[in-house]
């Protein structure tokens, strides 16, 4: 294989220790109030947050970070124990019923509490910016860091910066974009507008602000790092830590020689495949697309498969837990679970792009937001919500699709106005949708259900 | 569009009438709105042609614009369009009701509840269309900052008094439209959209006559057929039989009949000028009146069948019942008018002409905060919008078939009882999802405990966990009984308050630091070379 010829000139351990030595050099010792690092896909965003955070509160720093969801402050506060168990931790929470994950409870140097006032004194408190947005008539922290800074809204750090004297920002910019369900155009071009990313507005006011970028995708296998980086962050390109032979998925049965086993057979051959059915306008839910979702996932499971990684030597093999479905709308979510209970599949995890940020999988079914759609909206043509489905899995991204979608983007280029003093985003989603729907030409399979 | 939304579009489209999407009325409607239909000159922004306008559909006031590009005739446009609009305003001001408001008090930082003042009732102002909305934020725009000969005498061109009062109000209308749910400034095709749904797309229903031709057809014809001769029919000199509701005006208009008028109108003027005695300026004063009234004339034909059509829809709305909760809403555009009453009086500055970083997010909270509120007071307020949400998977009604009496387990243990609903909905029911219903106009949770058969079956468990009183047993009603039908949403009936953002004087680093401190009162826009053509 090529892959020793390729470290020769690239070593993407060392690439990454390079880059994260940097990061932490500016954070801990630099002279500038804030630090922002674009992380791409799976480059290991959280283990750069641990250790900073590790090397902060070493320092005898206070910390808190700054994180959107409790989902992701569990995770990290069980990160930070795994990594330092005797590091005293806050976990600041919410009042609502079960506002942290129980597992919490069982760690000894964690603390919860609903008060900050509580949790002052401890090395690192976490929590989400709703509870922090809170938080009023503290000392402040003398370091922050916020957590998927790009999809936080520039409100929601105007309510939490007063708690910080400095901030690492930390984010990837390939993701969905925070919105509103409200209008902004009132404040489109403002550098403060409300509805924008953190990031933006903090660049905007702090132009000289150090940006770090992570170089290499951990998660992404060698098939999609480059299509991934192409489409989705033309200027800032990243690559793969793998090679084209340190992963291989396998599969125990033969395929039956339907659209499904052959489009699996595809996928795990170059890890991509495109179930293509016949052109037709649908609903939202279309039957026969969601069928075709839940019979590809069936038949994952159904054909014994392994997974050969880095991580280990040995087969592992494929199961439920390892597979997601990603769908553009919460009702095709409800629709591809209930279609997959019905053959049986309960443990697949089957969620929108949106709540599928930051998780990764080792095999990835996607209903492409286009497909069977009359019209292409700037929903359906938001860059962040393909990237988000196409960058989910170590292994294999297995795309369903109605045929026609490369003629519905023709006839629907990006018509969104141009708003003065506003950074045009680019690649705009109709671009990234044409290169990633080019790649999967060559992984088609056609089937009619 | 929701799944119920385009059922009704088709179902119009088959029966050729408006479906109705609603069955009561979702906004606050006056007693006594201010109608104001006014016209703009193309290629000219924030060039008013004319309006007509007034609280009495019979006798509507007209002002006109003879040359629209000529800025005393504008000026006296504006200084006429004041004399109207703030008494009608002021008319609101003077009575009050004594209510209540939490405020921080400076010297203990506590919240406590002062005394204030509550306008009793509060102007509403009604456009044609939402581009009638903008058309009102701009007159604001470049009304607010001017300066009269008294606020400054050595102001090149001082604006008659009360024009600038004028352009804060007509400015606050324009930011209380943006706020979901606000009845200040409403526009007609909105209100109508909102109520009925057509057989054509939302775009063309910004079209008032013929929104308004399918939802009440004349002489019993289809809305298709009465829609689409709403917006095509010409007269024998190719002009629209329904002109549209502007502020822009057709083309054929412009061209054909206003050009020339104004053409007219300025060969007069530039003659009266020219007169040499007083005889010939008097028979040229004669022409030039000729030629304004023909002016006047024809901004009338163009603005009087939107102005009866406005009318007409206000009957129409009129017919449906309020929502229980529009009151309520209301009270907040009464809220919204006493503060700004109160700005005015108090000789605040007008509004600025961008906000800053915190009045932005505070707005953007308050617009997020009230359209999560207004789409649950509408479900609740009526059936037909709940369907709809029902339909989506976010709510489900059913009868409950069972109810099994359980209690938590805490040292005092309290009531937390096992309903079944039996439910002919498809909820999306995640793990331990909440479900509220309304229980005396207050919500009430409820926690998804699991299906006791499958899905498929329809028969959802839930765990009932508050407003049951204090006691071991839940209080009289509190809970569902075996046979009552109920309906639970698995949206919250109030939105969260979102956590209160800093001073703007504590504006942080991360979005520029405090805005500089602004002495000076901000200026006009300098006069350009178009300004004095």
């Amino acid at each position: 294989m090529t892959a020793p010829a390729q470290q020769a000139v690239f070593d993407p351990g060392a690439a990454a220790s390079r880059a994260t030595d940097a990061i932490l050099r500016d954070t801990l010792r630099g002279a500038t109030r804030g630090v922002v690092v674009d992380s791409p896909p799976g480059a290991g965003k959280s283990t750069l947050v641990v250790r900073a955070a590790l090397e902060l509160a070493e320092a005898g720093r206070p910390l808190m970070v700054v994180a959107q969801t409790n989902a992701q402050v569990d995770d990290l506060v069980l990160r930070l124990a795994e990594k330092n168990p005797d590091l005293p931790v806050g976990r600041l929470h919410s009042s609502d019923t079960d506002p942290y994950d129980k597992a919490l409870d069982a760690l000894e140097n964690v603390r919860t509490s609903a008060k900050a006032a509580d949790l002052v004194g401890l090395g690192v408190v976490l929590s989400t910016a709703a509870k922090w947005a809170h938080v009023k008539g503290v000392e402040p922290w003398e370091h922050a860091i916020v957590d998927e800074a790009y999809q936080m809204r520039s409100d929601a750090l105007l309510a939490v910066a007063n708690l910080f004297e400095r901030a690492l920002f930390v984010g990837d910019p390939g993701q969905l974009d925070p919105f509103s369900v409200v209008g902004s155009e009132q404040w489109a071009g403002l550098s403060y507008d409300p509805s924008a990313s953190a990031v933006t507005t903090l660049l905007a006011h702090n132009p000289g602000l150090p940006q770090h970028r992570l170089p290499v995708s951990w998660r992404l296998p060698a098939s999609a790092a480059p299509l991934v980086s192409d489409a989705f962050y033309p200027y800032t390109p990243f690559r793969s830590g793998t090679g084209h032979g340190d992963r291989r998925l396998t599969l125990g049965v033969p395929s039956d020689g339907s659209g499904p086993d052959r489009v699996i057979d595809e996928a795990a051959e170059s890890g991509w495949g495109l179930l293509e059915l016949p052109a037709r306008h649908t609903p939202r839910t279309d039957p026969e697309a969601v069928r075709a979702v839940a019979t590809v996932v069936r038949r994952l499971l159904d054909r014994g498969g392994a997974a050969v990684s880095e991580r280990s030597p040995d087969p592992v093999p494929l199961t439920a837990d390892r597979i997601a479905v990603g769908t553009a709308h919460r009702d095709q979510a409800a629709a591809v679970r209930a279609a997959l209970a019905e053959l049986g599949v309960t443990e697949v995890t089957v969620d929108t792009a949106n709540r599928l940020q930051g998780r990764e999988y080792d095999v990835t079914v996607v209903l492409h937001p286009l497909s069977g759609r009359p019209d292409a909206t700037a929903f359906h043509l938001e860059t962040g919500r393909l990237c988000v489905l196409a960058s989910r899995h170590r292994h294999a991204c297995i795309v369903v699709c109605r045929e026609g979608v490369g003629d519905l983007l023709d006839d629907y280029p990006s018509t969104e106005p141009v708003q003065l003093g506003t950074l045009v985003k680019f690649p705009d989603g109709w671009e990234a949708n044409h290169a990633v729907l080019a790649h999967l030409a060559e992984h088609r399979v056609a089937w009619r259900p | 569009m929701s799944l119920i939304a385009t059922l009704a579009r088709l179902e119009a489209v088959s029966t050729g009438r408006a479906q109705p999407v609603a069955t009561v009325r979702h906004r606050h409607l006056s007693e006594r709105p201010l109608v104001f239909v006014p016209l703009t000159t193309a290629g000219e922004a924030g060039a008013p042609l004319g309006a007509l306008v007034g609280t009495d559909r019979d006798a509507p006031r007209l002002l006109v614009v003879p040359q629209p590009r000529d800025r005393d005739l504008r000026s006296a446009f504006l200084a006429e369009l004041a004399d109207v609009v703030l008494p009608y305003v002021d008319g609101f001001a003077d009575a009050v009701e004594a209510a209540e408001r939490a405020e921080t008090d400076p010297e203990t930082g506590k919240r406590v509840k002062v005394e204030v003042e509550l306008c009793a009732d509060a102007p509403q102002l009604i456009v044609p269309s939402r581009a009638g909305v903008d058309f009102v934020r701009l007159l604001g725009r470049s009304m607010r900052f001017r300066r009269t000969a008294e606020q400054d005498p050595e102001a090149p061109f001082p604006a008659p008094p009360r024009v600038p009062l004028l352009g804060r109000w007509l400015t606050h209308f324009g930011e209380r439209a943006r706020v979901p749910g606000s009845s200040l400034l409403l526009a007609m095709t909105d209100l109508l959209g909102r109520h009925w749904a057509t057989g054509q797309s939302t775009l063309e229903d910004q079209h008032l006559g013929a929104l308004l031709a399918w939802i009440a057809p004349p002489g019993g014809r289809s809305g298709a057929e009465a829609a689409q001769e709403a917006e095509l029919a010409r007269d024998a000199d190719g002009q629209l039989v329904c002109p549209p509701a502007g502020p822009a005006t057709d083309p054929a208009f412009d061209n054909r009949l206003l050009a020339p008028a104004i053409e007219r109108y300025d060969r007069a003027r530039t003659a009266l000028a020219a007169a040499e005695d007083g005889l010939e300026a008097d028979d040229r004063l004669g022409a030039l009146t000729a030629a304004e009234r023909e002016i006047r004339a024809l901004v009338e034909s163009r603005t009087r069948p939107t102005w009866d059509a406005v009318w007409h829809g206000l009957d129409l709305l009129r017919e449906l019942p309020p929502g229980a909760r529009v009151e309520e809403r209301w009270t907040r555009d009464r809220w919204s008018f006493t503060g700004h009453r109160d700005r005015v009086l108090a000789g605040e500055p007008p509004q600025p002409r961008r906000d800053d970083a915190v009045t932005a997010a505070n707005k953007l909270a308050v617009r997020e905060r009230e359209q999560t509120r207004l789409e649950a007071q509408e479900a609740l307020d009526d059936p037909l919008v709940m369907a709809g949400r029902r339909l989506a998977g976010e709510a489900f009604a059913g009868e409950v078939v069972d109810v099994v009496m359980a209690y938590s387990e805490s040292k005092r243990p309290s009531p937390r009882p096992l309903v079944t609903v039996r439910t002919d909905d498809r909820p999306h029911l995640g793990e331990r999802a909440r479900a509220y219903r309304s229980l005396g106009g207050k919500p009430q949770t409820a926690e998804f405990v699991g299906y006791e058969t499958g899905p498929e079956d329809g028969l959802v468990v839930l765990r009932v966990m508050d407003r049951m009183g204090r006691g071991k047993e839940p209080e009289e009603g509190s809970v569902p009984e075996k046979g009552d039908r109920v309906c639970f949403t698995l949206f919250e009936h109030e939105p969260r308050g979102g956590a209160k953002l800093p001073d703007p004087e504590e504006t942080p680093w991360t979005h520029g630091g405090p805005p500089g401190e602004e002495a000076v009162p901000e200026p006009a826009d300098p006069v350009t070379e178009e300004d004095v053509l």
